[in-house]
């Protein structure tokens, strides 16, 4: 079946993310399993965020995708353990991003990461400098954060000094 | 919705059970799966409680970014209601969904601390609330990833990442807005002191917590304090603010007590389910 699996991550590598279309749904890193039990084929996926509402929309884009292709006995699982990180997202995806005006995330970077016990406060940001974000449209490194959450749960708002441009950075977790 | 006469009435579950609404018999209280489903419930309802309550800021926050950010974290809150919740109606075993523990119980079997069902007051009273919730909710969280069973164990996991930038944002801001103008520092202070009284609830714990934390399955709720201590204590004083010493704290949301500000919610929120019984999209 090993080639048969190939084929459906190619199909499934052919299917954009409903908020972000220059990534497809392997770029992101949220499919997680593809293996067929006897003849029914199972593709696990892992939530980006608990209450991103995309994830109802990825979950039909696969069924519909998989369907078309001919795939007729199909089931989806989802997956929380291990929680999904952006340092899943591809090398090329994050070219993607930055060519579609999102900053990619600077890997390390997730709140709370690396806290020790007792070090809450940490976690709270008042040692924690926000990271470097490079604009996506010029390229300054004089940039400031707007606020942590931007237009979606997984991205923060930023600001380019040099050029003004406003630009969604999309933040590590 | 029961009728003004049920409300008035101290046992309104017993009529609700007479009219036939009680559905299969419900679990025994004390047993392992009541304890774990009790102890479900009460993460589920802070994380729907809260959720709802800043969601009502939608459209109405001060300037669009915080607009979004309050309607992100509720995006969140909503979907850690939904992993809570959804396990709390799979232990219980007796065919409710997640949907339907949200949308179909009353106020007396809603286990979320009193803090989370305050009204928003003014930004700032949103945000003060906000922060002492999650000074609290990644401590538990971080504990929860601890759980002897894996699946609390991988939903906390996975909280807890998003929870991370809930504490960072609303520290943030206490600390921007207490050591601010003159203005939004009387209105922190303010809402620092009348929000005190309700946030030692969450580390009163009782026979079911016992219970639970003996059991490996969550934390003993008083053994979050320190930390929730050194947290706030740390962003209040570089808010220039001081928390009152009292430790009085209100109770009995957990056991299903409430203010009357949470039917009001329930009313808005549970709306539509009530009105058109089983509606779907």
């Amino acid at each position: 079946m090993a080639a048969a699996t190939e084929q459906i991550w190619r199909w499934l590598s052919e299917i954009p993310d409903p908020e972000i279309p220059v990534i497809s749904l392997t770029d992101l890193g949220i499919i997680r399993d593809v293996a067929f039990e006897g003849e029914t084929l199972v593709v696990t996926v892992t939530p980006t965020y608990s209450g991103c509402p995309a994830t109802t929309v990825i979950n039909l884009e696969i069924e519909r995708k998989l369907r078309d292709e001919g795939i007729t006995a199909l089931r989806l699982e989802r997956r929380l353990s291990p929680p999904w990180t952006t340092d899943w997202i591809s090398t090329e995806a994050r070219e993607k991003l930055r060519a579609y005006g999102i900053a990619p995330p600077i890997d390390g970077t997730a709140a709370g990461q690396g806290t020790a016990p007792g070090a809450q406060a940490r976690a709270a940001g008042l040692a924690r400098p926000a990271p470097q974000v490079p604009c996506p449209r010029c390229g300054a490194s004089d940039t400031r954060r707007v606020s942590q959450f931007g237009s979606t749960p997984c991205k923060a708002a930023w600001q380019c000094n040099a050029c003004l441009e406003p630009f969604d950075y999309f933040k590590c977790i | 919705m029961p009728s003004l006469p049920d409300m008035m009435t101290a046992d309104a579950e017993a009529l609700a059970r007479a009219a036939g609404k009680g559905g299969a018999a419900p679990l025994e209280a004390g047993s392992p799966a009541h304890d774990l489903f009790t102890g479900l419930c009460r993460l589920g309802d802070n994380t729907l409680i809260l959720g709802h309550r800043i969601s009502e800021w939608c459209g109405h926050a001060p300037v669009l970014e915080e607009d979004i950010a309050l309607a992100n974290v509720a995006l969140d809150l909503i979907g850690q209601t939904q992993l809570w919740l959804g396990l709390a109606a799979q232990v219980e075993g007796r065919g409710r969904s997640a949907d339907n523990l949200a949308f179909l119980r009353d106020a007396w079997h809603f286990s979320n601390i009193l803090l989370v069902e305050r009204p928003n007051g003014d930004f700032g009273h949103t945000l003060m609330r906000q922060f002492l919730f999650d000074a609290w909710h990644a401590p538990m969280l971080k504990a929860l990833e601890g759980s002897n069973d894996a699946r609390i164990a991988e939903i906390a996991a996975k909280a807890g990442k998003e929870v991370a930038y809930h504490l960072e944002r609303s520290a943030d801001l206490v600390i921007r807005l207490g050591d601010g103008s003159a203005e939004s520092h009387a209105r922190m202070q303010d809402a620092l002191e009348r929000l005190w009284p309700y946030a030692g609830e969450a580390f009163i714990g009782d026979a079911v917590d016992a219970r639970l934390a003996e059991a490996g399955l969550m934390p003993a709720p008083d053994s979050l304090r320190p930390q929730w201590e050194a947290t706030v204590n740390e962003v209040l004083g570089a808010a220039t603010l001081s928390a009152p010493e009292s430790r009085f704290a209100h109770q009995g949301g957990r056991q299903g007590r409430h203010s009357e500000h949470l039917g009001h919610l329930l009313c808005t929120m549970q709306w539509l389910q009530r009105a058109y019984p089983g509606a779907r999209w």
